[in-house]
Formats: structure tokens, C-alpha cells, sequence
């Protein structure tokens, strides 16, 4: 059985006399042990998504629709408090700036140990030793005096170590990584990365993880789910997604993509913006930027379907390169 | 704009904060240690030395230093007994209205909707009403008792606090370590209790200190119309009152308990800046 299955998921937000599904109809399942990317540019609804799995979409916003099943159980029908005895301790979450996700009047030691203080019934001293172990784990160098530093004494690099450490110190199943290197420079996040992975082989959680950037998804996912206006429009083996995309969007981005190997004079884009939320087309989300895009396209909404095995796109006309 | 810039020199928040702490710190212990310092009894009467001067003037003599009332009561002794309620008064109705204020600002400004609504606009409501019309109101009703004056002026003192950290929690509930505490399993109690209270109580100190100001100010108001305590017990309310029947004949009455008023009062409120100027760096890189 699969650690999570995510079935028709849709989130709205009031807007005007309406409202507006930030994630329309996602489906998509997640293995044991599994990195799954989940791509798109910003606003797309991917954030909104990992957001609706840890039912921590404020309100106004709501978590509509569709159904997730984590580890056995039916997250969006759990209480609130059987919901926190979940967050932190199956699934945690670490998030995009590592610095203001840190309270600042607490020690990393301190933060370390919260979830273990509020999951556990660790006494202090036992608490104090897996965080040590667990800040150890994520390489903060010179743990035991580290420990009583606070978040401004930190570096960047140092504070995400210490957010992936509070995220991971009760063994979750599932870590989703909400764009986490995003505001890290380019050496550190592959350092970041790197620990990711490793500490993924080690402790056999699930990540899924969340991104603009297609080289953090080429570096770490097993696969990729490309989301395009609260859609999933492609879904693919990491590799077969790269070697053939099959979804205009996708191939779109891809070309999007400085290449080192290309001289060019601009780069290139796909052009148009997303549709405004309240004017998304009857058809094909993606249908006005699409150069293939014909009547039909815009007459319905495309369902995925599967190309290839395990490779499916939401798109009528998929460039068809895998098959 | 230069005679300012000086003035703000020469009390700079330093000053501000050792002068108005010695301040408190003196009429404080002065409360409590009212028995030891004061000369005489503070109710004792003696009619044949009654509207003595203070030592100062011709006619005063070092047995009364500050003088007699109208009954011939020691006033140095009725000042520092007096001290007592005024303190004790202030600070039991500021730490009442800073314990409602801030547990009603915070749950307002922490779960939002309805809650919210019927919280603030209460205060709202509440803050419109001229607060020692209510506080008469209420004390003439139910008796001057210092109990009263406290659950009176603690109660009518709510939404100043209420305001400020119903402001702050919001402002706080967006910041992005509440939501990762609240992904790492926290529940609501012990994000206010662990991550939005301790993040208050700088603001807490600050308006407290002022708040006891308030107050005291109010309880000397109350004490003056005569609904605080009843004579014969000493306070600076009903001192200043009785001082008022002879301003002519015996005006260091109404003098010394109007000073004891301003210095206390003038004092905590030098303190309550100096900290406020002491924890909001924007006022302290002006200096």
C-alpha cells in the first residue's frame, strides 16, 4: 500500500462573490521511501498542496474536496488533535526561509527538542541526547556548544540543517520540503540537497518536495509531478521525464532552462502569463500559451492519461518522443 | 527644535529609567516599611496642636516636620501611610486589567472570527465610556473597600492592554515560526504559552508600569470625590480633599498630598518611558 495517496484534492480561497481552487483535482500517490518532485512556477498551487496534506491551509482558504490517505488514515476526516499527533511525528515539514521559521528567542537546542517535548514523554535529559544525536546527524559542526546558539548566530546553510534536524528528530514517514533551498546560495543548496538524500537513505522516509527549480528535481527526485494553475498536468519517472517530456508545459519549461552548452542572447520563455484565477479557459489550462493548441483543446478539460507506464500527461496532444 | 534635541539630552532614557526606578523603589519601600518610618500614629488626634505648619515655616517645630491636619494628625505619617493604598491599589488593578487584557487581546488576536469580533468590539465599546464615570458609578453603588477599588479599577482597565496585545499577536500568528510550530504538532495553548506570550512581555512591562500610573492617579480621584476608603484611614484622595476645606488657613495639606500625587505618579511614568525607549531600538538610535 502506498504511503500516501492524494485523490482529487481541491483547494479554494473566497474570492469575490466566488471562489477560486488554488489546486484542482490533484491526484497522485507517494511509495514508502519514495522522492517525489512536485514542479511548477509560482502560484501554480504546489505550495497550496503540501499546505492541504498537513491540513495547515489557513482560513479563509479550504481544503474542499478529494481525499488523502496517509499511513492507514484518512487525513482530512481526522480531529484536530489526532491531526497534531500526526504533524511532527509521521509527516513534518521544513519550509523556505529557514531564518524567520526559527523563533528567535529560543536556542536551536531548545527548538531541537519541541517536538520530541510535545510528541514524546522523553525526559529532558533523553530529549537533550537525541537532539544532540539528531543535530550531529544533520552536520551542524561542533554539536554540544552549537546547541545553545541562537538562530542569528547561525549561517543559512546552518539554519535549514537545524530545520531539517527539528523536522526529522521524532523519525517522520513523510518530510515534505516546501522549496528549501530556494533562499540558500548555489553551493549551499547542494550541500543541502546532498544531506537530503543522505539522510533519506538512512532513515527511509518518504520526501516530497517541492520546487521551481528543475535541477533540485533532477539532483534528488525518484520522480516528478509538474503542476500547472492548481493542476498536475504531467507525471513521470524522473529520467523518462527529462529524456522525453510529454506535456507542452513541461517541454516548455525544460527549454526554459539556461544551458551552458547553448550560446544564446535571451533566454528562452513561454510566452503569455498563467490565466488569471478568474479567468481560467473551459479548456485545457495551458491551451492559450500553447503553440499545438487547436478547437478541441480548448473545448474540454483534459484528464491525465497514461502514455507509458508510470508516465502520464494531462494533454490531448502529448509530444509523444517516450513511447 | 535645538532647546528639544537638548532637553531629550539631558533626559536621556539612562536618567529616565535610574531616576523613576529610585522613584518607585523609594515610595515602595516606604509602604512597606510605613510603621517603622512614620514619627506618630496616623490616627491618633490631638486637637491642641491641630493646623501646625511644617518645620519650615516660622511656627513649625521638628515634633511634626511636614505639620498637623485639621485634627492634629501627624502629616508625615498620614503621607507615608497613605502610600500604602495608593500602591497596593495600583499595582493589584494594573496586574488585574494586564492578566484580563492580555489572556482576552491575545485569544482575540490568536483564534480570530467571531471571537475576535465580540472581544475588540466590547473593548471598543467599552473604551468609549469615560472610565471614572463607570468607576463612580460602580463604588457608589457597592461601597469603597480597597477589594472595590481594585476589581473596579483592574476590571475597567481591560481593553488597553486587550488593544496592544490583540495588535501584537496578529501580527505574530503570520510570522513563519508559528506555522512551523504548528507543522511540528503544537497545539494552540502551547504556541500562546510558549511562542506568542514570551514574545509580549517586553511590551507587557512597558504598558503595565504606565498602567499603575493610571491607576493610581484614578484610586487618588476616587479617594478625593470620597468614594474610596472612608476616614479616618490615611490616603492621598481624601487628604487632598480635606485640604481643599482649608487652602487658605493650612495650605501645606492639599500641597504635600498633591506632591506625593505628582512625584509618584511623574516617577513611574519616567520609568515606564525610559523602558519603553530602552526596548523599541527605533527611539534609541535618536539618542
Amino acid at each position: 500500500m502506498a504511503l500516501l495517496e492524494v485523490e482529487g484534492l481541491r483547494t479554494v480561497f473566497p474570492a469575490g462573490d466566488g471562489e477560486f481552487a488554488a489546486v484542482e483535482g490533484a491526484s497522485f500517490t507517494l511509495e514508502q521511501g519514495e522522492v517525489l518532485g512536485l514542479v511548477g512556477e509560482s502560484g501554480c498551487g504546489k505550495s497550496v498542496t503540501a499546505f492541504s496534506l498537513m491540513r495547515l491551509v489557513s482560513s479563509p482558504g479550504l481544503v474542499s474536496g478529494g481525499a488523502v490517505r496517509f499511513n492507514g488514515q484518512d487525513l482530512l476526516g481526522l480531529d484536530a488533535g489526532a491531526m497534531r499527533a500526526v504533524r511532527g511525528r509521521q509527516m513534518s515539514m521544513i519550509f523556505q526561509e529557514p531564518l524567520s521559521s526559527l523563533n528567535p528567542l529560543y536556542t536551536i537546542g531548545q527548538q531541537v527538542m519541541e517536538p520530541l517535548r510535545l510528541h514524546t514523554t522523553l525526559s529532558r535529559r533523553e530529549a537533550r541526547t537525541r537532539a544532540l544525536g539528531m543535530l550531529d546527524r544533520v552536520c551542524i559542526p561542533d554539536v554540544a556548544r552549537r546547541f545553545d546558539d541562537y538562530p542569528h548566530q547561525l549561517s543559512g546553510g546552518m539554519r535549514q540543517r537545524v530545520m531539517i534536524a527539528i523536522a526529522l528528530v521524532c523519525g517522520p514517514k513523510l518530510l515534505i520540503a516546501d522549496e528549501p533551498t530556494t533562499a540558500l546560495d548555489v553551493t549551499i543548496q547542494a550541500q543541502i540537497l546532498d544531506l537530503l538524500r543522505q539522510l533519506q537513505t538512512d532513515m527511509g522516509m518518504a520526501i516530497l518536495m517541492i520546487t521551481h527549480d528543475l535541477g533540485v528535481v533532477a539532483e534528488i527526485a525518484d520522480r516528478v509531478n509538474v503542476m500547472y494553475a492548481g493542476r498536475i498536468v504531467e507525471t513521470a519517472p524522473v529520467a523518462n521525464l527529462f529524456r522525453a517530456p510529454a506535456h507542452p508545459y513541461t517541454a516548455g519549461l525544460m527549454r526554459s532552462r539556461p544551458d551552458i552548452s547553448v550560446v544564446r542572447e535571451r533566454l528562452l520563455t513561454i510566452s503569455g502569463t498563467v490565466p488569471a484565477p478568474h479567468q481560467m479557459p473551459a479548456g485545457c489550462r495551458f491551451a492559450p500559451r500553447c503553440s499545438l493548441a487547436d478547437a478541441a483543446c480548448r473545448a474540454a478539460q483534459p484528464e491525465l492519461r497514461a502514455l507509458a507506464p508510470e508516465h502520464a500527461a494531462a494533454c490531448i496532444r502529448p509530444l509523444t518522443a517516450d513511447v | 527644535m535645538m532647546r528639544r534635541r537638548g532637553f531629550g539630552k539631558l533626559f536621556d532614557r539612562r536618567i529616565k529609567i535610574t531616576l523613576g526606578a529610585a522613584i518607585v523603589i523609594g515610595v515602595v519601600l516606604m509602604a512597606i516599611l510605613a510603621p517603622l518610618l512614620a514619627p506618630h500614629d496616623p490616627f491618633k488626634q490631638n486637637l491642641i496642636f491641630r493646623l501646625q505648619p511644617p518645620v519650615w515655616s516660622d511656627l513649625g517645630n521638628w515634633t511634626y516636620p511636614l505639620g498637623t491636619d485639621n485634627y492634629g494628625r501627624d502629616m508625615l505619617s498620614r503621607l507615608i501611610y497613605g502610600s500604602r493604598l495608593s500602591i497596593m491599589v495600583g499595582v493589584s488593578a494594573a496586574l488585574l486589567s494586564a492578566v484580563l487584557g492580555t489572556v482576552l487581546g491575545m485569544l482575540a488576536g490568536f483564534k480570530g472570527g467571531r471571537l475576535e469580533q465580540v472581544i475588540m468590539r466590547f473593548a471598543d465599546a467599552h473604551l468609549a465610556f469615560p472610565e471614572v464615570l463607570l468607576a463612580i458609578l460602580i463604588i457608589a453603588s457597592i461601597g469603597g473597600s480597597a477589594l472595590n477599588l481594585i476589581l473596579v479599577l483592574g476590571v475597567s482597565g481591560w481593553m488597553v492592554y486587550a488593544r496592544v496585545m490583540y495588535n501584537m499577536t496578529r501580527s505574530l500568528r503570520e510570522r513563519p515560526f508559528i506555522e512551523a510550530a504548528v507543522s511540528h504538532g503544537a497545539g494552540d495553548l502551547y504556541i500562546i504559552g510558549r511562542h506568542i506570550f514570551p514574545q509580549l512581555i517586553p511590551v507587557l512591562t512597558v504598558v503595565s508600569t504606565l498602567q499603575v500610573a493610571q491607576m493610581i492617579l484614578q484610586e487618588t480621584a476616587l479617594s478625593f470625590l470620597g468614594l474610596g476608603l472612608p476616614p479616618p484611614t490615611a490616603t492621598w484622595g481624601n487628604m487632598l480633599a480635606e485640604g481643599r476645606d482649608r487652602l487658605w488657613a493650612a495650605p501645606w495639606i492639599a500641597n504635600l498630598s498633591g506632591l506625593a500625587i505628582i512625584i509618584v505618579v511623574w516617577g513611574i511614568n519616567m520609568l515606564g518611558n525610559g523602558l519603553r525607549e530602552q526596548l523599541d531600538p527605533k527611539s534609541r538610535q535618536r539618542h
